[in-house]
């Protein structure tokens, strides 16, 4: 045996102690993000698993509830329940269509303590008849993301939490931290007007992968990766500009 | 033993209730009217009413010409037939037989109860007055047969006692129509001449068969005890509630957790049988010195799961505070609903998600929050943003309608729509600029204007102009203008933030 195939077994057998275990070719799910999914271990978006977005502005916070809708709806492409729990919640449920989800398959938790999100969340977690969990709180100590990982990886729910201006981004037990902002759409052949969504996704972190960047764009109903286009035209604006020369 | 029967007549039961129920009627008088072949016609009058001349069946133009002032309130339908149930079972204090007489009266079997109260007298005595004092207007009267009963609680005085075997004599002078028989035969005999019993008991019996037929044979039989009537008893629903008394004080959560377990168990065995499942529940502790301490809980979807149930109950058992012990424990279930055992899927989900695990997870949530944190959302048919949402109000209820996609809706819409300051073109373009929070925003892109208009059969409002917004940073924004320019500067509003 070569030296890098024990050295991939052992690398797989750790990643299925962590919970990254490879799921079954029936239970895996298409994202659309291929370029994202090559960060992760097993090269595939992790489920079963608690992803921490962070969001500091009203704006950045709708890019990033998008953007959590869209995998969202990928997760529930077979059916599903999906609770949504939050303190101070603006969704406006009938978007949620638009990212492929049912919004009447959505049951939303309001309430009005913090400490008590954190519980319904974590007891959502624990219940493995859900999708996917969504929770919006502010703040988290590690303990708290300990023991939702802990449920997590018990039930195999996937959870996101999105913690919208917390004070310090301190460190917690989910296995990835991301960061969405809106960045500005483009229509084809240069319409006027405002094309679809696109974001800035920044993987700040992610437990056993890479992080990254990358400008994705929601598209009828899917994700579509366009780093390289971006690129490419800001590339081109700058040399019309001359701002070089 | 003798048979003995009381029969109970109510002789303005629907309007007593309404004096009941609002005081204010008791000095007017008033009839309760149904339309009819299209004229409303009085189906029951007050006493003050019929004092004044005014009869059922009546067509009510007729009894404002009788009297201009009365007052005319809508029949509720079944609304007799249910008081009469609830006066039975009410009964049941004096008989454990009683059954309802429509359309207002209430028969009794009262064999070997009366003696419990002192006799006969004491007995109807007892009856009448608390129905008096109730409010009710009645007249009673007790007999061998059921026959007897009806006749002299109707034409006799106000409570009559007949005595064993002498209820021949009692309604000798009684009209025919005491018999309980057709109002065509008691026309037909008062035709003939025939105005009381007496007249015609002593006729052939063939003749009176040939004459009026079998049912007025049957009916004097009856009357008589020469033939046997069967009362169909109303039976009360048994309230859904468990007893456990405890031989010695119970102060312990432990000791508490088991007598919550054995209720439960006997309570959802019986729920099971009748294929119920418990919505609210409330368990309460009698303590030693006389304080009674309670929890409750309440249930998305009908359960008669005990350990789902338990849990429930679990993280409230804290707040009992036992002292010297509890004595009795009593678990009751006020709200029950039937469980069909094949119910529609929640949602069209091909996975196999529970459904009765999300239920229970969600009664958690709500035993620990409230009700009222829990929401789902149905779309509704408004262009109005704020209404083109309801709150389902079960777990299985299902949208209607499909949800739109075609038109841009943001992903966050504020609660509020928050004001804003812009620069603007006249008249019709998106603003250049714009200022929410003191964050001054460039408009780069723009779509619009889609103008909602406020629905005038709800509100009357100014209508709305959304437009799309996209600001140099990329974010995205849906505002909107409040009306027109006719009326001086229209105001700007941000209403939401799209991905």
């Amino acid at each position: 045996m070569v030296k890098a195939d024990i050295i991939n077994k052992l690398q797989r057998e750790v990643f299925s102690m962590q919970g990254f275990k490879k799921p079954l070719q029936s239970e895996q799910i298409f994202t659309g993000l291929s370029s994202i999914e090559k960060s992760f271990p097993n090269r595939i978006f992790p489920t079963g698993v608690v992803h921490e977005f962070i969001s500091h502005a009203q704006e950045s916070s709708a890019a990033t509830n998008g953007f959590i809708s869209g995998l969202t709806g990928c997760l529930m492409q077979k059916g599903g329940v999906c609770i949504w729990i939050g303190t101070q919640r603006t969704l406006f449920p009938p978007t949620l269509k638009v990212f492929g989800i049912d919004p009447d398959r959505v049951i939303f938790i309001d309430l009005t303590r913090p400490k008590d999100a954190l519980w319904a969340i974590e007891e959502a977690l624990k219940c493995n008849a859900l999708t996917a969990v969504v929770g919006e709180i502010r703040e988290m100590t590690f303990t708290e993301s300990r023991r939702l990982q802990l449920a997590v990886e018990e039930s195999k729910v996937t959870g996101f939490i999105h913690r919208f201006q917390p004070r310090n981004k301190n460190t917690v037990a989910c296995v990835t931290r991301w960061q969405i902002e809106p960045i500005a759409s483009v229509l084809e052949d240069s319409m006027p007007g405002v094309g679809s969504p696109r974001w800035n996704v920044q993987l700040l972190k992610v437990r056993n992968g890479k992080t990254g960047t990358w400008q994705i764009e929601w598209l009828e109903n899917g994700f579509r990766d366009i780093t390289m286009q971006v690129f490419d035209l800001s590339k081109v604006q700058q040399l019309k500009t001359g701002s070089y020369a | 033993m003798p048979k003995r029967f009381v029969a109970i007549w109510f002789r303005h039961l629907s309007t007593d209730w309404f004096k009941r129920k609002q005081p204010e009627l008791k000095e007017v008088p008033f009839v309760l009217a149904a339309p009819e072949r299209g004229r409303m016609v009085v189906k029951a009058v007050s006493q003050n009413a019929h004092e004044r001349g005014i009869y059922p069946e009546m067509v009510v133009a007729d009894c404002r010409a009788i009297y201009p002032t009365l007052k005319v309130i809508d029949e509720i339908p079944g609304k007799a037939e249910q008081l009469l149930t609830a006066l039975a079972e009410w009964c049941l204090r004096y008989t454990p037989v009683a059954a309802i007489d429509l359309p207002d009266g209430v028969l009794l079997d009262v064999s070997g109860c009366p003696h419990l109260w002192g006799g006969e007298q004491a007995y109807l005595k007892d009856i009448f007055t608390k129905l008096e004092a109730y409010g009710y207007d009645v007249r009673i009267a007790i007999a061998d047969t059921i026959g007897a009963a009806w006749a002299l609680s109707r034409y006799g005085n106000k409570a009559s006692i007949v005595k064993s075997g002498q209820q021949l004599g009692a309604i000798l002078q009684l009209t025919p129509s005491a018999l309980r028989i057709d109002a065509s035969i008691a026309d037909r005999l008062s035709k003939l001449g025939l105005y009381t019993i007496q007249s015609f008991i002593k006729m052939p019996r063939s003749a009176l068969r040939r004459r009026f037929g079998q049912s007025l044979l049957m009916r004097l039989d009856q009357a008589l005890g020469q033939e046997m009537e069967i009362l169909e008893p109303v039976k009360p629903i048994q309230p859904y509630q468990e007893r456990l008394p405890c031989l010695e004080p119970i102060r312990t959560a432990t000791g508490i957790e088991i007598a919550l377990k054995q209720l439960l168990e006997k309570l959802c065995q019986r729920l099971a049988k009748e294929e119920l499942g418990l919505r609210t529940c409330i368990f309460k502790c009698y303590r030693m010195d006389g304080n009674i301490q309670q929890i409750g809980i309440g249930t998305n979807r009908a359960s008669r799961n005990v350990e789902h149930l338990f849990k429930l109950f679990e993280i409230k058992i804290a707040t009992l505070e036992p002292d010297l012990g509890f004595e009795v424990f009593i678990l009751e279930a006020p709200k029950v609903e039937t469980i069909s055992t094949a119910q529609d899927a929640l949602w069209n989900s091909e996975g196999n998600h529970d459904q009765v695990a999300i239920a229970e997870l969600l009664d958690k949530l709500a035993g620990k929050v409230s009700m009222d944190a829990i929401h789902r959302y149905l779309p509704a048919e408004h262009y109005w943003p704020e209404r083109s949402i309801t709150t389902a109000i079960s777990l299985e209820e299902k949208p209607t309608t499909n949800w739109r996609t075609d038109l841009p809706r943001p992903i966050q819409l504020l609660p509020n729509p928050e004001l804003i300051e812009v620069t603007v073109q006249l008249p019709d373009y998106p603003p250049m600029l714009f200022k929410y929070k003191g964050k001054l925003h460039h408009v780069k892109k723009a779509d619009g204007p889609e103008r909602i208009e406020q629905e005038w059969w709800i509100a009357q409002d100014l209508y709305r102009d959304y437009y799309c917004i996209e600001d140099e940073t990329g974010a995205r924004y849906w505002l909107f203008r409040l009306g027109h320019y006719a009326n001086g500067e229209p105001k700007w509003f941000i209403h939401g933030f799209f991905a």
